[in-house]
């Protein structure tokens, strides 16, 4: 003890005990933290597949080992999530920049993007893919999803999901024909403008409350055509064009004179 | 008819049932004597006097629904919890305002389908009234003696946004509660009594709890009252001033040209109510409107992509997106909010008022007195045609950048860029609109005088005996003649006053007024067509052709060159 008190005042003590103490709560976090179910189990093969899948398609951009570019991010940490919904959503591989990666039919199969995933995956612990029951619409409460969403999604992918302008020529989606592990996926992940909802923002029970409203939405509505759920603009382009246009055709032939 | 004409003393006693209970009515009320005058009253024909009509009948729809809906909607900011049949709102804390919206949508039989009809007939009553007042403008049939009613019909046009917003704002949903908060922030951002003027009208700091009851009575019994009201003054006007007609043959200042009121107007307005009700119904029970439920109770937090208010008021929305956000100023540790004042107050009031204003100034430069019955073809106006379509170009910009983030998201365009081409363009596309349609019309006047002076080409090219060419034109009809000729190109009016009186050499009060109206007066009215003269007519007449009478000894074959 009186070594350790003598060094006590040395001038690396601060730093060393910094150390520790980051140390200690690195590990406590890792023992205690939720670890999130994983769908699937990989295997050593789905790893050494993706790698080569990963090289083969992604390298060119995301760099060998995936530790990115000036250009472009690391995908070190990404998780499996990530790289599921990128490539599954078809966004990933990018076919030209643009103000964001656009939306296309999916270039690799299911088999293939797990091997990717698996692969990104195995470079640095992140997100992983949500299991089955995890975005079960039937298993959320579609009222509480409606009001988390109201308050942290709407604002950009408007009230329903119908998607929204942001800046540059960037846009949230439309959420019309996004699966619900692709949802669940975005909220973790966040991608590209999106912002990150963890675990502390949005509980995984909220974010199923979540998918169970947007799932809903699809039904269409009560009143009738949706008119692509807009609001106010498209029914004014509807009441000028259908209403207006077809009072004035009436207008035109009760206004005909009759010879 | 006839039988209403019952009460002169000779026998004449009426023998069907109708006969006698019209014979009943007339003697004790006189009716006879209106329905005899109305029924006989001339109307002229033509589509474009219908679209007032549509208004009219749009709201009598919006009367009829309007009435229902009273019936089940609760004017309460109180709080309850909804346990309604739509499931994305179970057990959420909603008010009761909210709560009967969703009553009356969904456990009331038939009541969404009327409450979407009820906001069809919104959109297309203000939609007819501004189409209605489009023709009015462009016609001129806001011209002597109409200027009063002109007025009446712009005050209906400013109650019947009030009216729309007003109703947009009850159900209590995050998209009507935006609105209203809008509307505090546009009120808070006049100087001096704004904060004091926000707190009147929401009874205490926004939203408070008396903001929808308040807008229950406003929406429910002053502006619809009011309407009723100028509505009947409007038609009353009509009546008085009797129905302006468009120009042709046999049409004067002094005449109307059409058919009596009883039967064919009686039957074609009737009918066309039902056809303005029954598109409304159609559209009430297929489209969906205003899907409150969707957007959820309001809470003052929450704004949702694709937030715009209905699209009579798009304009205000756009202007201000539009205004950059550099424009608040304060000054002694007051704000002065000039980056709201301007485009929510200063621009509406711009446009609102020379919309109010047009009748008076054009009156003042034509300094014409007398009463103008037969209406303008509108290039025979350039002037005000090209102002017309200005306004409505900024009316139009300024609805787009309300909607920028749509038309962002479907023409995959920046809504940077959107904003900033259009903040340039609401300054400069007006000016190329006034100036493209003041050339069209212009363009279009030579055209007519041309057709007038040389009649119609034929297609047919005569060689004379002489070797020389031309070709034989049609002259026009009695009735295609009238049609263009028959108006009044106003001119410049002179200076009337002089700049120094004359004989004590002061300098005239009155002088510099004087040059500003002239001034006006000449940009309307500098560049014009005169209509053509029976002389120009005679003159172009008699030298147009070398030999007319070969002309018309040709025969009508085909249109071969030199035959």
């Amino acid at each position: 003890m009186k070594a350790l008190a003598a060094r006590r005042h040395h001038r690396f003590a601060p730093a060393v005990l910094l150390l520790l103490a980051l140390l200690v709560t690195g590990a406590l976090y890792a023992a205690l933290a939720p670890s999130q179910a994983t769908a699937e189990s990989t295997t050593a093969q789905d790893v050494q597949a993706g790698k080569a899948l990963f090289a083969a398609n992604c390298a060119t951009c995301h760099g060998v080992g995936a530790v990115g570019t000036s250009e472009t991010p690391s995908l070190v940490g990404v998780g499996a999530a990530a790289v599921d919904f990128q490539v599954s959503t078809g966004r990933m591989p990018m076919q030209m920049t643009g103000p964001q990666a656009e939306v296309k039919p999916a270039q690799f199969d299911a088999d293939q993007t797990r091997q990717l995933a698996a692969y990104v995956a195995s470079l640095a612990p992140g997100p992983s893919i949500p299991s089955a029951e995890a975005v079960d619409p039937t298993l959320g409460d579609a009222s509480n999803g409606a009001e988390i969403f109201r308050t942290n999604c709407a604002m950009c992918h408007n009230a329903v999901g119908a998607g929204g302008a942001l800046s540059e020529g960037k846009y949230a989606p439309s959420l019309w024909s996004t699966t619900p592990t692709q949802i669940y996926e975005a909220m973790v992940t966040g991608p590209q403008s999106m912002p990150v909802f963890n675990e502390n923002n949005i509980t995984p029970e909220e974010k199923r409350d979540v998918i169970a409203y947007l799932v809903e939405q699809r039904e269409g509505s009560a009143g009738g055509d949706p008119l692509g759920s807009l609001g106010p603009v498209s029914e004014g382009v509807w009441a000028w064009v259908i209403g207006i246009g077809a009072l004035i055709g009436a207008a035109v032939w009760i206004g005909a004179k009759s010879s | 008819m006839t039988t209403t004409e019952a009460t002169a003393p000779a026998p004449a006693v009426p023998t069907t049932p109708a006969g006698r209970a019209a014979d009943y009515l007339d003697q004790r009320t006189g009716i006879g004597v209106a329905v005899k005058a109305f029924a006989r009253k001339v109307f002229p024909d033509h589509w474009s006097f219908l679209l007032g009509e549509i208004a009219l009948y749009s709201f009598v729809v919006l009367i009829i629904t309007g009435i229902f809906l009273t019936m089940f909607f609760v004017p309460s900011m109180g709080l309850t919890t909804y346990d309604g049949p739509v499931t994305t709102l179970q057990g959420q804390t909603v008010s009761e305002a909210f709560n009967s919206t969703l009553r009356l949508s969904f456990e009331v039989r038939g009541g969404l389908l009327m409450r979407q009809i009820h906001h069809w007939a919104a959109l297309i009553f203000v939609a007819s009234a501004v189409t209605h007042m489009m023709r009015v403008f462009f016609t001129g049939a806001f011209r002597k003696p109409r200027e009063l009613n002109w007025m009446v019909g712009f005050t209906l046009l400013i109650l019947s946004l009030l009216a729309g917003f007003s109703g947009y704002s009850l159900p209590d949903d995050v998209l009507s509660g935006n609105g209203l908060r809008i509307t505090d922030g546009v009120v808070k951002s006049i100087p001096i009594i704004g904060s004091y003027l926000s707190y009147f009208i929401f009874g205490g700091e926004f939203p408070g709890h008396d903001i929808i009851p308040r807008l229950f009575t406003v929406h429910v019994l002053l502006i619809p009252g009011l309407i009723l009201a100028l509505v009947g003054l409007h038609l009353l006007f009509v009546v008085l001033h009797k129905h302006t007609q468009y120009p042709g043959g046999g049409r004067t200042d002094k005449n109307v040209v059409g058919f009596p009121l009883f039967p064919v107007y009686v039957a074609k307005a009737g009918g066309f109510f039902f056809v303005v009700f029954g598109l409304l119904a159609l559209m009430g029970g297929t489209m969906a409107i205003n899907n409150v439920w969707n957007y959820g109770p309001y809470d003052p937090s929450p704004v949702s992509a694709g937030a715009q208010p209905d699209w009579y008021m798009l304009f205000l929305e756009g202007s201000l997106r539009l205004m950059p956000g550099q424009a608040e100023v304060v000054i002694g540790g007051f704000t002065l909010s000039l980056n709201v004042l301007i485009p929510a107050v200063v621009i509406p009031g711009l446009l609102f008022t020379f919309l109010a204003l047009y009748p008076f100034v054009e009156a003042a430069i034509t300094k014409d007195k007398s009463p103008r019955n037969v209406l303008d073809r509108p290039r025979n106006v350039p002037t005000r045609t090209g102002l017309g379509v200005a306004f409505l170009t900024a009316f139009i910009i300024l609805a787009l950048a309300g909607s920028n983030d749509l038309i962002a998201t479907h023409f995959r365009l920046s809504i940077n860029s959107i904003t900033w081409v259009l903040r340039f363009a609401l300054f400069i596309a007006p000016v190329i609109a006034f100036w493209c349609t003041k050339r069209i019309c212009l363009g279009l006047q030579r055209k007519d005088r041309e057709l007038v002076l040389h009649g119609h080409e034929h297609g047919r090219i005569v060689r004379t005996e002489t070797g020389e060419y031309f070709e034989v034109h049609k002259p026009l009809t009695e009735q295609e003649r009238w049609l263009r000729v028959n108006y009044t190109a106003h001119a410049p009016l002179e200076l009337s006053e002089a700049a120094y009186d004359a004989t004590t050499g002061e300098k005239n009060p009155r002088y510099r007024k004087a040059k500003r109206w002239s001034a006006l007066s000449r940009f309307f009215f500098q560049d014009r067509i005169e209509p053509v003269t029976p002389a120009e007519l005679e003159a172009a007449q008699h030298h147009a052709h070398p030999a007319p009478e070969l002309a018309a000894r040709q025969p009508e074959t085909d249109g071969r060159v030199g035959s």
